[in-house]
């Protein structure tokens, strides 16, 4: 049967009302776009927070492009988000099947996972701050020779202990994620594998996995671009230090807005780390193939 | 196809009308927050050895001055510095400002965000008496004063520990030879020769400052200070940061102190452990210690001395670094009624005998004349009158270089310090990238 034009009207008017989407629309437009707008804007100023602001054209692009430390920043955020992944994905995915189950003690298990859930970033940087202590932590407390390093003052080391916070922190998140995608799975395909004579390995990689495409790819987009956004964290915990080793874009942005006080720079910064971020969550959408946004539930 | 394009037109006009809304309330807020608070003046104040003494005399003001009560909120130093001056410029930093003077104070000046209390000394003679005059004269810019001092003088000064002195049988160093010496006797014994907050980067400078002061005086830094060109290539700067780099080959600083922050007084808590033999600090750690580790310091085990000197030097040995004073201006932006608070406060309220007497009680050296007779009769007499005698016999007392720089300058200058410590950049890189950032 062929449309008529009327007809096509009629089914679309047929629709929701333009009129819900206004709130959402506002507030996209005041939280997200008329910020964005000042930050560009900011980004061909100079400003040292305190005096007018003076157009300078391209003056604060020139000097964070041609800053080393802006190259450093973006190399050690490039490391973090990379190594964030491959530690996190792979332990928050097999921890989210294995809490997915319904036995007693795995509940118990899933409560001691998801504690670190509930601190915040600046109370887990201070307690690992006082652990990883050379002089008073855990290490010279306890006296073992392996833990007796100087975990956050090598330059050398220091990238490994920040991925390592950060993966103790947001597995669990993570964990939580594929624990309900593991749970969406009809047991039916389980049961018919069963049948068939498919082991738990197989099950897993036949079923589980491509099952669970969509939480990968939502549980990722989430892991890249939240570990291009680590801030708070990395303040506390090392300040960016020793010299430059952890000091990343968002929080070479900071240190250069409200350290150097020089806003017009810190604003480029933020464009970048903007563009960058958007990119990636483009990407990883791109991955998803072309019914991402679909329901997967069936019949819908 | 009217009432589609109609209804566009009007979805954009109510996302306007939300956003416009949306907007006000935004703006409402700091409006609100400057007349709550029924008109009283706002006080920020700097968590650590002063915070009792000064939360004493804000109570004792509000307990006598309803009318005139100052509200009181304290930050750690780090945090602090960040805070305010981004406060400040968007209109909402606190009545009273505490600074440093210096470069900071110099851009709140040109920015015309503080008061010239220039008037106010004049019209009350007895508030420009109560201060030693070197101290006063830094809350100055260009002849007029923006700023007065509100705690204790604080050079940098280098503390010891004696029992671990007297265990490897060493005296405190008196030239920089006999600093380099000492390092692998400690070390032999187990101990670190120095502690240093590097994290926080600033406890690093004071090195640099003592350094460059005694080998080249304190005209190395004035010129520095003063924007003349190529300042920082004054052979001074590079001889400084080169001993520093020796030290640091020679493992002269505690295991891991590019990760350890002086705001969570982890390098005091190392000399007083005894796993440091020494720090070089300022003034203000000694209240920190006496709080902490009171048997260390009352049993007499805290040992401090005079930064050596170096062969050769052009520095008088009696010059210090340091901060003369903590400040407090006044914003331009509060109220009137604020301000007449802020002004009585530091009239009447600020330095009475009761806070003088708690400063001395907690350690420190209040920055008032006359009162020698009360160090005299102080428990801390011994580091007290040091102190005393350090700020005001030195010929020179250059602030410490983060706050007489400009902000920007300052920041360069700590980040690529840092550099130094960590060897990632020689002396010469150190001197050119600072070359490059006078008169920003």
């Amino acid at each position: 049967m062929t449309i008529t034009s009327s007809n096509r009207r009629r089914v679309r008017d047929a629709g929701p009302s333009g009129w819900l989407a206004a709130p959402a629309l506002a507030f996209f437009l005041v939280f997200a776009v008329v910020p964005l707008a000042g930050v560009v804007f900011l980004s061909f100023t100079s400003w040292d927070g305190l005096r007018e602001i003076r157009l300078e054209g391209l003056a604060s692009w020139t000097t964070v492009l041609t800053d080393p430390v802006t190259g450093n920043a973006l190399l050690v955020t490039a490391k973090i988000v990379f190594f964030s992944f491959i530690v996190q994905a792979p332990i928050s995915l097999l921890l989210g099947v294995f809490t997915a189950g319904s036995q007693k003690y795995r509940a118990a298990l899933a409560v001691l996972y998801f504690l670190p859930l509930l601190l915040s970033s600046a109370a887990v940087a201070i307690a690992f701050k006082a652990l990883l202590d050379p002089n008073f932590g855990l290490g010279p407390g306890l006296q073992v020779p392996l833990l007796i390093q100087d975990w956050l003052g090598n330059s050398d080391l220091v990238l490994f202990v920040v991925v390592f916070v950060i993966a103790w922190q947001f597995v669990p998140f993570h964990t939580l994620i594929y624990q309900g995608g593991v749970r969406q799975i009809p047991t039916s395909l389980y049961e018919a594998a069963e049948i068939d004579g498919a082991g738990r390995v197989r099950q897993f990689l036949n079923i589980t996995l491509p099952q669970l495409k969509y939480t990968i790819i939502t549980s990722s987009t989430l892991m890249v671009v939240g570990s291009l956004a680590y801030f708070d964290l990395i303040f506390v915990l090392t300040g960016g230090g020793p010299g430059y080793s952890t000091r990343l874009l968002p929080l070479h942005m900071y240190l250069t807005g409200f350290k150097a006080n020089d806003m017009g720079a810190a604003s480029a910064l933020g464009v970048i780390l903007i563009v960058i971020g958007l990119g990636l969550a483009l990407l990883l959408q791109r991955l998803g193939g072309k019914n991402r946004n679909d329901s997967q539930l069936e019949g819908a | 196809m009217t009432t589609r394009k109609l209804r566009s037109v009007a979805m954009a006009i109510s996302a306007a009308a939300l956003s416009v809304s949306l907007a006000a309330c935004g703006s409402s807020g700091p409006a609100g927050s400057t007349s709550a608070g029924d008109g009283s003046a706002s006080m920020w104040g700097l968590t650590g050895g002063n915070q009792p003494v000064l939360q004493k005399s804000v109570e004792a003001w509000n307990s006598a001055h309803s009318d005139q009560s100052i509200k009181l909120d304290f930050f750690a130093n780090d945090a602090y510095k960040t805070k305010v001056r981004t406060a400040v410029g968007a209109g909402e930093g606190p009545t009273f400002i505490y600074g440093w003077g210096g470069g900071v104070l110099k851009s709140y000046v040109d920015a015309g965000q503080v008061e010239d209390l220039s008037a106010f000394i004049k019209e009350n003679p007895e508030v420009k008496e109560r201060y030693l005059p070197s101290v006063l004269k830094n809350g100055e810019i260009e002849g007029r004063t923006y700023a007065l001092p509100n705690n204790n003088v604080q050079p940098v000064v280098l503390y010891y520990n004696r029992e671990v002195f007297d265990k490897v049988g060493a005296q405190p160093p008196k030239t920089w030879d006999e600093l380099m010496a000492l390092v692998p006797k400690f070390k032999e014994a187990g101990v670190a020769p120095f502690s240093l907050g590097g994290q926080s980067k600033w406890p690093d400078l004071m090195w640099l400052e003592y350094l460059v002061e005694r080998i080249g005086g304190p005209e190395v830094f004035a010129n520095i200070a003063a924007d003349k060109p190529n300042a920082w290539s004054d052979p001074a700067v590079t001889e400084a940061l080169t001993k520093i780099q020796q030290l640091v080959d020679a493992g002269g600083f505690v295991n891991g102190f590019s990760s350890i922050a002086a705001d969570s007084n982890a390098d005091q808590a190392l000399l007083y452990t005894g796993k440091a033999a020494m720090v070089l600090q300022g003034g203000w750690i000694y209240q920190g210690m006496k709080k902490d580790a009171g048997s260390f310091v009352t049993g007499g085990k805290l040992g401090f001395t005079t930064f050596p000197t170096v062969e050769g030097g052009k520095g008088d040995p009696a010059n210090v670094v340091g901060n003369p004073s903590n400040f407090w201006s006044i914003s331009a932006k509060a109220t009137d009624e604020q301000k007449k608070a802020a002004l009585n406060y530091v009239k009447d309220g600020m330095f009475t005998d009761a806070d003088t007497d708690a400063l001395i009680a907690s350690g420190a050296v209040p920055v008032v004349n006359g009162i020698e007779s009360k160090l005299e009769a102080s428990p801390d007499k011994d580091f007290l009158t040091f102190v005393y005698g350090l700020a005001k016999k030195a010929p020179s007392f250059t602030l410490s270089w983060d706050q007489a720089l400009s902000p920007a300058q300052g920041d360069a200058m700590l980040s690529n310090l840092d550099q130094i410590f960590l060897k990632k950049i020689t002396p010469e890189q150190f001197v050119s990238t600072m070359n490059a950032t006078i008169g920003k």
